[in-house]
């Protein structure tokens, strides 16, 4: 019910009504884009709710969250390359 | 970027959890609520809740739009979907839960005209397709899905269409969890926030739990990473004795949410006095109803409905499950009498329910035990 499904905008069907066509995994459908701030745009990612792109999913702040878990992906291989290289290693 | 497969990588998954471990406060037990029944469902389809730390817990929430609707309610619904000449419109969810006398489904097979729709705004085109019918939709859910109610109206009204109308059971989520940290049965250290109802009403509404209840607060997105994430900032702010607003799902979830869906929530819906609950009873100003203006398009205006307060089922334990007090398995019906074929509660029956996620994902898992208050 509350789950919301990224989704990109692949066809703008009518501006006036605000309605797109969103591939939904692999599904297309048309979406209502009344609750984005201006206009959809082709190529970009929405997450979709009961037929509506409910909101833009923002790239930068999705690539930051992502750089976050990676970084501590990373200390966390480095630290047990550490280990592994300990002298007290099996 | 996808949005999905960046956010369930396993490796990254074993990383946090190595963080999560080290950053448990020594010697404490840590119970955190996740809120929303969406959450609940990932968690146990991904097995999340076993990566989790000794001592560390995840409480299931009242976030499940479909559990929360009570005996009532659907009462309502039945009797709506009987009247003469309407085709009554559902989510697929709504359809097994079972009423006093019967679901959606039973109505269906006594002859009425119940049709499951994806969006209200296939409600709204099988009215305009169908002008000699009446169509109701049951408009069920928390903040994420109310817009989506409030945009059709907006356009049922645009386009003069008159034989529509809206069953609105809509509810807010600040309220119900307002109910639970009062209740002096559960000890709850943090809340892990609905990612989806935060990206229309944004992280401010909960800062009164960090404020007044000294609870942190982390808003989370929907992948197997999101969900660990959070829970280790939740741990974070545990352990350096914090209580703070903070937001994991930046990617969706703003301050001040979405301006534009909360707008249309306040031209179409406006707070009930009351709105009564599964499990959690009546709660002041926690249900939306459809404002005057809009009383042409108002079921409850249009028709007689019941209204009448229901218990649950004796055997169902729904309602402590949906405070947290008890764990699906711990129910005395899980599984034998209520199974998601044959559902005696709604917690059964929802994808987001605890009951039937649990049900699905985890039930041939080692058992672990709730935390006591």
């Amino acid at each position: 019910m509350c789950l919301g499904i990224p989704a990109q905008i692949v066809e703008i069907v009518d501006p006036e009504a605000k309605t797109a066509k969103a591939e939904i995994g692999g599904v297309r459908r048309i979406v209502s884009c009344a609750l984005l701030e201006g206009e959809a745009q082709l190529g970009e990612w929405v997450l979709v709710h009961v037929g509506f792109a409910l909101d833009r999913i923002d790239e930068e702040q999705a690539a930051e969250t992502l750089q976050l878990l990676s970084d501590m992906g990373e200390a966390y291989e480095r630290e047990l390359a550490s280990i592994r290289a300990s002298e007290g290693a099996a | 970027m996808r949005y999905l497969d960046e956010f369930r990588s396993g490796e990254l998954a074993r990383a946090l959890t190595a963080e999560l471990a080290e950053a448990m406060p020594a010697g404490r037990e840590l119970a955190l609520m996740e809120v929303c029944g969406g959450h609940t469902h990932a968690i146990y389809k991904h097995g999340i809740d076993e990566l989790l730390p000794p001592g560390l817990e995840l409480v299931h929430g009242p976030g499940c739009p479909v559990c929360v609707i009570p005996v009532g309610r659907v009462d309502d619904a039945v009797s709506l979907a009987l009247e003469p000449n309407v085709v009554f419109t559902t989510f697929g969810d709504m359809l097994r839960v079972p009423g006093s006398k019967g679901s959606l489904l039973d109505a269906r097979s006594r002859g009425a005209d119940v049709r499951m729709v994806y969006s209200p705004l296939d409600a709204l085109e099988l009215a305009r397709a169908n002008p000699e019918r009446e169509v109701v939709f049951f408009a069920i859910g928390f903040e994420t899905t109310a817009p989506s109610t409030a945009i059709t109206l907006l356009q049922a009204r645009a386009k003069g269409v008159s034989n529509f109308s809206v069953f609105c059971n809509h509810v807010t989520i600040t309220p119900p969890l307002k109910a639970i940290l009062d209740a002096p049965e559960l000890r709850l250290d943090g809340l892990i926030a609905p990612g989806h109802v935060s990206a229309v009403i944004g992280s401010r509404p909960y800062d009164f739990i960090a404020a007044d209840y000294g609870r942190p607060v982390v808003v989370a997105g929907f992948e197997p990473l999101d969900i660990l994430q959070s829970v280790l900032m939740l741990v974070r702010q545990l352990a350096a004795g914090r209580a703070e607003v903070e937001n994991q799902y930046t990617r969706v979830v703003r301050r001040d949410g979405n301006p534009r869906a909360l707008e249309a929530i306040e031209q179409t819906m406006e707070l009930r006095d009351s709105f009564e609950w599964r499990g959690l009873g009546s709660i002041p100003k926690s249900g939306l109803r459809l404002r005057t203006e809009f009383a042409d398009w108002d079921a409850e205006r249009r028709y007689e409905v019941p209204g009448i307060s229901v218990p649950d089922h004796k055997a169902c334990q729904c309602g402590q499950v949906l405070r947290g007090l008890v764990k699906p398995w711990e129910c005395k019906v899980f599984g034998t009498a209520c199974t998601p074929e044959r559902p005696i509660g709604t917690c059964m029956v929802s994808s987001e329910g605890a009951c039937a996620a649990y049900y699905h994902y985890g039930r041939n898992r080692p058992k672990r035990g709730k935390i006591q208050a």
